[in-house]
C-alpha cells in the first residue's frame, strides 16, 4: 500500500460538463449531436498561431503548429456560419449562464461582477477559429468530502470543441455539431490527497451537476482532467478521462510515473549520463537495410540519430506498465509528425540487424553504456523529432517535465503538449462583457441535490432506498416527477410500479432487443392512465411497451383490443374459472385450498394483463372453496 | 486606492479574493487579468483593493522581432502599401475592439512567407478603417502607388479594409495605366486569430504581384476553404457577404484567374494586360460631386431635385430590374440631363445588363436622356463617373465614356 501522503501527492480536478441548453453558447444553433453521415457540407482550413495581446505566443500553440495540418470540417443543417468561423459570435447564451450560476451556488461560489469572454488559443483544429471562447465566472467555492473541504477555485463557462472524426496524420477531420455546445469547467484546488479521494470528489461534483437537471447525459458529455504532482515531481495535467472509474488508476499511474522518472534521473546522474547535442545523418548506413519501416521512409527521407552517453538500459526502463522512457521520447518525437523512433535498448529489432546497430554505434561514437536514438522520415520531420528527443533526454537528467498528457484507456497517459500558459488568452472582442448583478444572482434558485431528492422520494412516495436512489440519479427523473404529480396516491399506479417500469422493465426490454428509444414520455403517460383506470392490469405493461416500441405512432387506448387487453367482463372470468374448477373437481377436492397454486397458472395464462392477478386469485379461491364445501 | 494600468492588485469583495494585472476598462468596473490569463471585472464599490506591485516599465526587448530576411537580389521587388483594415489589425485596449494599427512591417512579421516570394518593402499611406475612406484618399493612394512603381517596384500590394475595397480598386483601375500588377488584398476574419484569412490572402496576393498580370485587381479567398484565392478585375468585383471569407465575387464576369494556395500556382481564365505593356500613366483627378441614388417603390422624385439643385455634376441611379424608376421620376431625370448633369442608369439586381428599351417606362427614361450603364456595378459606375468628369470633356464625351468599357468594367457579352 503506497502512502500518498508521504509521496506528497497533490491532485486537483478539472471537470468539463456539457450543459443541456436549447441553443449553443455563441449562436442560436441547437445543441444537437448528429450522425456524421447527415453532414451536408464540408470545408477545410489551416491554422497559424498568433501572439496574444501581450505580444507572446503560447508554447503549447507553437508546438501544435510544428506540423502544418489540414483541418477538414463537416457541417450540418443544424450548424451555421458561427461554427464555420465565417460570422462573428452572437451574445453569450443566457440560459447557459443561468445554469452555470446555479452550479456556482451549489459549489458555494461567488460570481465575478463583469464576465469577460476570452479566446484561449487552441490550434489543433478542434476550434475552427483557432481558439476556444471561455469566461471565468466564479471562484472561492468548496465541496464537502470525507477528507474535509476541497476548494473549488474556478468555474468557467466555455464552448465545446469540435469532435475529431478521423486523424490521417497530415489532415484531421472534425465534426462541427459539437462545436459551441456550452460547457462548464470546474477546477478544484490541489486539495485532493489520494486516488480514492480523487474519485470521490469527481463523483460528488458529478452528482451536483446532475442535480441541476440541465446538464447533458451520456458518454462524452462529461470529461475529467486531473492535475497531479508529487513532491519533487511536477504538475502534470492528464486530459480527457471519460469514465469516473478510471480516475483512481490515472492518479495512481501518474504518481508511479513521476516516482519512476525521479528514480531514472537518480540512476542517470549516478552514471554521469549526459546528452550529446548533435544530430547525426546516418542515412548512408541504412542504404541496404532490410528493415521495411526504414526502407519505406528512405524513399523520401533520411535516417537521423542522436547519442545519449550513459543512457544505455535506461531508455528501456518502465515508467508506467508497458511504457518506457523511450515511449516518452517517442511521444515527443511524434509532435513533429513522425510515426515513432528506434533506440538501442530495443535493437536489434524491427528488421534492423546487429551489424547495422554496431555501425550506427560506431558512427556516432557510442561507447559501452551509451544509448543511441534514431528516426527515419522526411528530413524536416526527422530533424524536429530528434530535436524533441534531445530536449526530453535533457529533462530526464533534470526534472519531471510539466506537461499536458492524454489519458489512455488503461489508465496510463501519453504526452500531448506543454502546459499552456496565460499567454494563450486574449480578449474575445466580438462578444460584449456581461454584467452579473448581485440581485440577479440572488434570484437564481439552488437546485435540490439528488441525494436529498432520493431521501424525499423515499419519504413521500414510500419507495425503498434503492429504488429512490435509482430514479433520482436516472435520466427519467423528470418523467418520474411528472408521473408522480399525476398519480400520487393512485390505487393502481404506485411509485414503485413506475420506478420498476422505468428503471427495471425498460432496460430489460432493451436487452431483449426491443427498440425502447421509440417509447416516449407520452406513451408512458397514456399507459399509466389506462392502468390507473383499472381497464388494464399492471401485468399488461410489458405487452403494451413491446407493442408501442414497434408501432410508436398508435394511440394505446385504441390498440388495447388489438393487444387482446380489453373486452373482458367479470362474468366471462367467472365462467372460465367455474369451468376449470369443475373439470378438475377430483384434483381440487384432494388438494383442498392448496389447489389455488397450480390452477392459478392456467387462469393467468388466459387473462394475463387483462385483469389484475389479485382479482383473479380471489375469484379462484372463492370457486375452489365452493367446490370443496359441496 | 490609486493604481494604474499594468499594476498588480488584490481585490477583496464579499469574501472573495482576486489577484491580477489591471487592464483597461470601458465601464466603472475594475478589469484585471488573473494568472490564468482570464480577465474579469469587479465593481470597486465596497471592494478593498490593495496594490501589490507597480507596473514594470516595458522593456524594449519585450517583443523579439524575427530577423528580417536579407533582400535577395534574385527576387522581384514588391511594395506593400498599407491603408489599414482587417488584414493588419489587432485589439485596441482603449475600446476593446479590433482596430487597424499595423504597419506594413508588421504584416511581414506576421506572414514571413511573403519574403520568400519577393523582396518586400512597406509604406503606410494612411491608417484608417475602410469605412472612413474618402474620395481624396483614392487620389493620394494612386499617387503613392505611382511613386512606388517609378521607384522600381515590380509589383504593388495595397492592404485595404474590405468594406470599401471595391471602390478603391475601381478608382485606381481608372486612374492608373500600370506596367506592373497592383493587387488589393484584405481579410474578412481579423488578423489576430489563428484562423484569419489574412495570411493566405497576402501570400496569394504576393504571388500575383510578382506575376505577369499587370492589372489593378483584388485577390481574396475564392471559397470558404483555404484552397485558392480568386483574382478579380478591380472594376468587376463586389463584396457580397458581410462576413464570409469568400465575400468578394466577380459580378457579370469571371475572375481573371485563381492562385492555388497549396501549389502557389496561378491559373488564368480571362485575358489580362501583360506586364510591361503600358507605360505608367496617372490620371488621378476626380470630380467628387457625384451621387449614387437608390430608387425604391414610392421614393419621392424630389430626391433627384436635391442633387440637381445642390450642384452635383453626375448622378448614378440604381434602378429596379432592367433599369427602371417610377414614372414620376422621369421629369426630374429630364431636368437633370437638360441642365447638363448626366444620369447613368444601373440596376439593383447587380447581376445582368441594363435594357431600357423593353418597357414603356424604360423607353421614357431613355427619352429623358439617361445613359444605360450596361452591366456595370452601380458603385463602379459612380467611381467611373467621378473619374470621367474629373478628366473633363463635354456632356456627350462623358456620355460616350460612360457607355464604353475603359477598364473591363463593361463586358461585351453578358455571362450566363
Amino acid at each position: 500500500m503506497i502512502d500518498y501522503r508521504e509521496l506528497g501527492l497533490k491532485c486537483g480536478l478539472e471537470i468539463h460538463q456539457q450543459l443541456n441548453s436549447k441553443e449553443k453558447l455563441f449562436c442560436r444553433c441547437p445543441t444537437k449531436i448528429r450522425d456524421t453521415d447527415e453532414s451536408n457540407f464540408e470545408f477545410f482550413r489551416y491554422l497559424r498561431p498568433t501572439a496574444s495581446e501581450m505580444g507572446e505566443t503560447d508554447r503549447a500553440a507553437l508546438e501544435q503548429t510544428k506540423v502544418n495540418r489540414k483541418y477538414i470540417y463537416k457541417a450540418y443543417d443544424s450548424t451555421c456560419l458561427v461554427e464555420n468561423d465565417e460570422e462573428p459570435p452572437r451574445e453569450l447564451n443566457k440560459e447557459s449562464l443561468d445554469i452555470a450560476l446555479s452550479i456556482a451556488k451549489l459549489l458555494h461560489m461567488v460570481p465575478v461582477e463583469q464576465l469577460h469572454v476570452m479566446r484561449k488559443i487552441v490550434v489543433d483544429g478542434s476550434n475552427t477559429s483557432g481558439f476556444q471562447r471561455t469566461a471565468f465566472l466564479a471562484g472561492g467555492g468548496h465541496l464537502d468530502t470525507s477528507e474535509g473541504d476541497v476548494g473549488v477555485d474556478v468555474l468557467c463557462v466555455e464552448e465545446e470543441a469540435a469532435q475529431k472524426i478521423e486523424d490521417a496524420g497530415d489532415s484531421i477531420i472534425y465534426s462541427l455539431d459539437r462545436l459551441g455546445i456550452p460547457l462548464v469547467e470546474i477546477g478544484t484546488a490541489p486539495d485532493i490527497i489520494s486516488p480514492a479521494h480523487a474519485k470521490e470528489t469527481a463523483a460528488n461534483i458529478g452528482m451536483l451537476l446532475r442535480s441541476t437537471g440541465k446538464v447533458k447525459r451520456g458518454l462524452g458529455t462529461i470529461r475529467q482532467d486531473v492535475n497531479i504532482s508529487i513532491a519533487e515531481g511536477a504538475r502534470v495535467e492528464v486530459k480527457g478521462v471519460q469514465a469516473l472509474d478510471l480516475i483512481e488508476t490515472i492518479v495512481e499511474r501518474e504518481a508511479e510515473r513521476q516516482v519512476n522518472l525521479l528514480e531514472i534521473r537518480r540512476s542517470l546522474l549516478e552514471r554521469d549520463a549526459s546528452v550529446h547535442e548533435e544530430i547525426f545523418d546516418v542515412t548512408d548506413l541504412f542504404r541496404e537495410t532490410e528493415s521495411k519501416v526504414i526502407k519505406k521512409s528512405l524513399k523520401k527521407g533520411k535516417v537521423l540519430a542522436v547519442l545519449l552517453p550513459g543512457f544505455a538500459g535506461h531508455v528501456g526502463m518502465e515508467v508506467q506498465p508497458g511504457r518506457r522512457l523511450g515511449t516518452e521520447f517517442s511521444d515527443r518525437a511524434k509532435t513533429s509528425g513522425v510515426g515513432g523512433i528506434f533506440h538501442t535498448d530495443e535493437l536489434p529489432n524491427y528488421g534492423i540487424t546487429e551489424d547495422e546497430v554496431a555501425s550506427l554505434r560506431d558512427f556516432v561514437g557510442a561507447k559501452e553504456g551509451d544509448a543511441v536514438v534514431m528516426v527515419a522520415d522526411k528530413e524536416k520531420r526527422a530533424w524536429g523529432a530528434m530535436e524533441s528527443v534531445l530536449i526530453r533526454a535533457k529533462e530526464a537528467l533534470e526534472f519531471v517535465p510539466e506537461e499536458t498528457r492524454r489519458a489512455l484507456p488503461d489508465g496510463n497517459s501519453a504526452y500531448m503538449r506543454p502546459l499552456p500558459g496565460a499567454s494563450r488568452m486574449y480578449p474575445e472582442t466580438d462578444v460584449p462583457q456581461v454584467e452579473i448583478r448581485k440581485d440577479y444572482f440572488d434570484t437564481i434558485e439552488i437546485p435540490e441535490l439528488l441525494t436529498e431528492r432520493a431521501k424525499r422520494f423515499s419519504k413521500d412516495y414510500g419507495l425503498n432506498e434503492e429504488l429512490a436512489e435509482k430514479i433520482a440519479y436516472s435520466q427519467d427523473l423528470t418523467l418520474f416527477e411528472e408521473l408522480m404529480s399525476r398519480f400520487n396516491n393512485d390505487k393502481n399506479v404506485t411509485a414503485t410500479l413506475i420506478v420498476t417500469t422505468l428503471t427495471g422493465l425498460v432496460p430489460e426490454l432493451k436487452r431483449d432487443g426491443v427498440n425502447v428509444t421509440n417509447i416516449n414520455d407520452e406513451h408512458f403517460k397514456q399507459m399509466f392512465e389506462i392502468i390507473s383506470s383499472g381497464d388494464v392490469a399492471k401485468e399488461g405493461i410489458e405487452q403494451i411497451l413491446r407493442y408501442v416500441a414497434k408501432k410508436p405512432k398508435v394511440n394505446i387506448r385504441d390498440s388495447l383490443e388489438d393487444l387482446g387487453l380489453t373486452g373482458i367482463d367479470t362474468s366471462q372470468i367467472e365462467e372460465f374459472i367455474t369451468k376449470i374448477v369443475e373439470e378438475r373437481q377430483d384434483f381440487v377436492k384432494e388438494k383442498g385450498p392448496a389447489a389455488v397454486g397450480p390452477l392459478m397458472g392456467i387462469v393467468m395464462g388466459e387473462f394475463r394483463g387483462k385483469i389484475d392477478g389479485k382479482v383473479l386469485s380471489e375469484l379462484l379461491k372463492q370457486k375452489i372453496n365452493e367446490c370443496i364445501n359441496t | 486606492m490609486e493604481f494604474e494600468l499594468g499594476d498588480r492588485i488584490r481585490i477583496e469583495k464579499d469574501g472573495n479574493v482576486y489577484e491580477g494585472i489591471v487592464m483597461p476598462t470601458t465601464t466603472d468596473h475594475v478589469v484585471f487579468k488573473m494568472v490564468s490569463g482570464y480577465n474579469a471585472g469587479i465593481d470597486p464599490e465596497g471592494a478593498t483593493i490593495t496594490l501589490l506591485e507597480k507596473a514594470q516599465p516595458k522593456s524594449a526587448a519585450k517583443k523579439e522581432k524575427a530577423e528580417k530576411a536579407k533582400p535577395s537580389k534574385k527576387l522581384p521587388k514588391v511594395t506593400i502599401l498599407s491603408t489599414g483594415g482587417t488584414i493588419a489589425s489587432k485589439v485596441d485596449y482603449r475600446t476593446g475592439a479590433v482596430t487597424a494599427q499595423f504597419s506594413a512591417d508588421d504584416i511581414v512579421d506576421a506572414i514571413p512567407e511573403i519574403t520568400e516570394i519577393a523582396n518586400i518593402s512597406g509604406r503606410v499611406v494612411y491608417n484608417i478603417l475602410s469605412e472612413n475612406m474618402k474620395t481624396e484618399y483614392w487620389t493620394e493612394l494612386a499617387r503613392a502607388v505611382a511613386e512606388e512603381i517609378e521607384n522600381g517596384a515590380d509589383g504593388i500590394i495595397v492592404a485595404h479594409g474590405t468594406d470599401t475595397m471595391m471602390y478603391s480598386a475601381a478608382a485606381l483601375s481608372f486612374m492608373l495605366k500600370t506596367p506592373v500588377p497592383i493587387v488589393f488584398v484584405g481579410s474578412q476574419r481579423s488578423a489576430d486569430r489563428p484562423s484569419s484569412d489574412n495570411a493566405m490572402n497576402a501570400i496569394c496576393a504576393t504571388k500575383v504581384a510578382v506575376s505577369d498580370i499587370a492589372e489593378v485587381c483584388v485577390v481574396m479567398h475564392d471559397t470558404t476553404c483555404d484552397d485558392r484565392c480568386a483574382i478579380h478585375y478591380g472594376t468587376k468585383v463586389r463584396k457580397m457577404h458581410t462576413s464570409r471569407r469568400d465575400a468578394f465575387q466577380s459580378i457579370n464576369c469571371n475572375p481573371i484567374g485563381y492562385v492555388d494556395y497549396s501549389t502557389k500556382r496561378i491559373e488564368t481564365i480571362l485575358p489580362y494586360t501583360k506586364r510591361g505593356t503600358h507605360e505608367l500613366e496617372v490620371k488621378a483627378t476626380l470630380e467628387p460631386k457625384c451621387a449614387l441614388v437608390k430608387f425604391v417603390p414610392g421614393a419621392d422624385p424630389d430626391i433627384l431635385s436635391y442633387y440637381i439643385d445642390s450642384g452635383y455634376k453626375g448622378i448614378v441611379i440604381e434602378g429596379t430590374g432592367l433599369g427602371h424608376v417610377s414614372t414620376d421620376w422621369i421629369p426630374n431625370i429630364r431636368r437633370a440631363t437638360e441642365a447638363g448633369i448626366p444620369v447613368v442608369m444601373t440596376s439593383q439586381c447587380l447581376n445582368g445588363r441594363i435594357c431600357d428599351r423593353v418597357y414603356d417606362t424604360g423607353r421614357d427614361i431613355l427619352k429623358a436622356g439617361a445613359i444605360e450603364g450596361e452591366d456595370m456595378l452601380p458603385e463602379v459606375a459612380l467611381v467611373k463617373f467621378m473619374w470621367a468628369l474629373g478628366q473633363g470633356g463635354d456632356v456627350s464625351e462623358i456620355a460616350a465614356v460612360m457607355s464604353t468599357s475603359v477598364e473591363n468594367e463593361i463586358t461585351e457579352c453578358t455571362l450566363k
